[in-house]
C-alpha cells in the first residue's frame, strides 16, 4: 500500500473548498503500477499567494488550482511551480469552459484542466489521470536516476582499475631514481619486467573497454555477413599461443566441417578471443583447452573447456557482470579487467544466445555460449 | 660488542607490486623482509620465524583477513607491533576512522597507514614502534 497522495485545493469560493474535499473524502483508486489503492489527504487554500506558502512548506503530489483567483492568479502559481525541481501534477480548474486559459495552463506545465461546473465524478477522474501520471513520471525519474547511478559506480570502477596498475609503475619508476636499485642487476630486472607486465596488462584493459563501449554505444556499424568460423577460432588461439606454448597448455580445436553462421566478425571473434583468452589465463601449467564448435537446431554453440582453478557456485553466479572478478588465493597474481566475460555475455544477447558456464573448484570450467541463427 | 642483528618485517599483502616494492626498499633501509600474499601464507612464516614487526594490509582475499591475521599475530605475541595498510578510503570512498584510542585497541593495530603508502610515512611508524619496542 502507498501512502496517499497529498492534493492542495486553491479556490477563493468557500462552497468550491469543500465541495472538492468532500469529493475526495474516503476516495481510493488503482493506480498502475501500485499496489492495492491509493487514498487521498486534501489541503485547501485562499489564495495563489498561500498556496505557494504551503507548497515551500510541504510539496502535495497534485495541485488542484482554480484559474481565477483574488491576488496572483493561477497561471502565476503555476509559473512559480514549475520552476521548482520537485515535480508536483497540476490541474487548472477554469471558471468556465475557457479552451484559451487551459492551452495556455497546459504550455506553462499544467498537467490538465477541469472546467467549472464539474461534477464530483468528473473531478475524480481527473485525480485519477493526474495521479496515474504522477506514478508514471516517479517511475521514469527512478529509472533516470538508477542509470546514472549505474554509469557513475561503472565509471568510479573503471577509475580505479586503471589507477592501480599506473600507480604500481609509478612507484617502480620511483624506486628505480635510486641508485643502488639500478645497480642492483637482479632486482632492477624484476622491476622492469613487473612495470611491463603492468602496463601490458592496462593496454589490454583499455582494449576491452573499447572493446564493450563499441557494442554499447550501437555506434559501430554492423557488418553482418557469411562468416568462417574456423578461421576465427584459429586466430583467436593464435592470440594466446605463445602465453600457451610458454605455460605447457595444449589448445585444441574441434569444428563441425562447415559451421556456417552470418555475424559480424568483429563480435564472434571478441567472443572466441575473451573465452580462448581466459581458458589459457586461469588454467594450470600443463593443462589443457579444450575449443568446440557445433551447429544443430538453427543455433552454433560455442564451447570453450579448461583444466583450470575452477570455480565455486558463488563466484560462477556473478561473473558475468562489468568488473567483476573473482578474487582468491589462485586469482591473486593473475591480471584482468572483469570485463571480457560481460561482453562475451553481450555478444550473445546480440544473436538472442547467452552464455554459460559449468565449473568445479581446482578441476576446471567450461562456457557455453550459444547464437541463434536465423534459418538460412 | 653489540651484534648487528637485522629486525625482520613481515609483509602480508595480495598486491604483488606492493609487495615487491616495499620490500625493496625495507631491505634497502636494513631490515630483513619476510612477504606473503595472503593470511594463510603469512601465518605459515608466522609459525617458523621470529618477526619483529608486521605490516598487514586490511583487505586481502577475505574482506576481514587483515583484522584476521592481526589478531593472531598479537595472539602469538602481543608485544609485535602491527601495521595495518588499509585502501579503505580510497578504494570504496569510506571513512574507516580509528583515531581514538579505543578503536586502535579494538583493531588491535599499532597504527593504521593509508594506501597508497608513503614510504617516509611507514618508517616514520617503524622507527617509533620498533624504538617503544626495545
Amino acid at each position: 500500500m502507498m501512502d496517499p497522495l497529498h492534493i492542495l485545493v486553491v479556490d477563493d469560493e468557500a462552497g468550491m473548498r469543500q465541495g472538492m474535499v468532500r469529493a475526495l473524502r474516503d476516495f481510493h483508486v488503482r493506480l498502475p503500477d501500485v499496489e492495492g489503492e491509493t487514498g487521498f489527504v486534501t489541503q485547501v487554500a485562499e489564495t495563489g499567494e498561500q498556496a505557494l506558502e504551503m507548497i515551500e512548506r510541504q510539496t502535495p503530489d497534485i495541485l488542484l488550482l482554480d484559474h481565477k483567483l483574488p491576488g496572483i492568479s493561477g497561471l502565476d502559481v503555476l509559473d512559480h511551480i514549475t520552476q521548482r525541481e520537485d515535480k508536483m501534477v497540476t490541474v487548472m480548474v477554469t471558471a468556465y469552459a475557457s479552451l484559451d486559459t487551459a492551452v495556455t495552463a497546459i504550455k506553462r506545465g499544467a498537467y490538465d484542466f477541469l472546467a467549472k461546473p464539474f461534477t464530483p465524478e468528473e473531478l475524480r477522474a481527473v485525480v485519477t489521470k493526474a495521479g496515474g501520471s504522477l506514478i508514471l513520471a516517479r517511475h521514469a525519474r527512478q529509472l533516470a536516476e538508477d542509470k546514472k547511478r549505474i554509469r557513475f559506480q561503472f565509471i568510479s570502477v573503471l577509475a580505479h582499475e586503471l589507477k592501480s596498475p599506473l600507480s604500481a609503475i609509478e612507484g617502480y619508476l620511483q624506486l628505480l631514481r635510486d641508485p643502488s636499485v639500478r645497480d642492483d642487476d637482479a632486482t632492477c630486472s624484476h622491476v622492469v619486467e613487473r612495470c611491463v607486465v603492468r602496463s601490458v596488462g592496462m593496454r589490454k584493459m583499455i582494449r576491452d573497454l573499447l572493446d564493450l563501449t563499441a557494442l554499447e554505444s550501437g555506434q559501430k556499424v554492423r557488418e553482418v555477413q557469411d562468416l568462417d568460423l574456423e578461421t576465427i577460432a584459429r586466430a583467436a588461439v593464435e592470440n594466446v599461443a605463445a602465453e600457451a606454448a610458454e605455460r605447457g597448455i595444449d589448445i585444441e580445436i574441434d569444428i563441425a566441417t562447415l559451421v556456417p553462421l552470418r555475424g559480424d566478425p568483429w563480435e564472434i571473434q571478441t567472443l572466441l578471443n575473451n573465452l580462448v583468452s581466459n581458458a589459457v589465463k586461469y588454467n594450470r601449467d600443463g593443462g589443457r583447452v579444450a575449443l568446440h564448435v557445433s551447429r544443430d537446431d538453427g543455433k552454433v554453440t560455442v564451447q570453450v573447456a579448461d583444466t583450470g582453478i575452477g570455480m565455486t557456485a558463488e563466484e560462477t553466479a556473478r561473473l558475468f557482470s562489468d568488473f567483476a572478478r573473482i578474487k582468491n588465493e589462485k586469482t591473486r597474481d593473475i591480471l584482468g579487467s572483469g570485463l571480457g566475460l560481460s561482453t562475451v555475455r553481450k555478444v550473445c544477447a546480440l544473436y538472442g544466445g547467452d552464455v554459460t558456464v559449468e565449473s568445479e573448484p581446482g578441476v576446471g570450467s567450461t562456457f557455453t555460449a550459444v547464437l541463434n541463427v536465423p534459418p538460412v | 660488542m653489540e651484534a648487528i642483528d637485522k629486525k625482520t618485517i613481515l609483509i602480508a599483502d595480495d598486491d604483488q607490486d606492493f609487495r615487491l616494492q616495499l620490500r625493496i626498499q625495507l631491505e634497502g633501509a636494513g631490515f630483513e623482509v619476510l612477504a606473503a600474499g595472503g593470511r594463510l601464507e603469512a601465518e605459515a612464516l608466522l609459525q617458523e620465524r621470529h618477526i619483529d614487526l608486521a605490516i598487514v594490509d586490511l583487505m586481502m582475499e577475505e574482506v576481514d583477513g587483515g583484522f584476521a591475521l592481526c589478531h593472531r599475530i598479537k595472539r602469538k605475541d602481543p608485544s609485535i607491533p602491527v601495521i595495518l595498510v588499509t585502501a579503505v578510503t580510497s578504494e570504496t570512498g569510506l571513512e574507516f576512522d580509528a583515531a581514538t584510542k579505543e578503536e586502535r585497541s579494538w583493531v588491535k593495530a599499532d597504527a593504521l597507514v593509508d594506501k597508497p603508502v608513503r614510504f617516509e610515512q611507514l618508517t616514520r611508524e617503524i622507527d617509533r614502534l620498533l624504538g617503544e619496542n626495545a
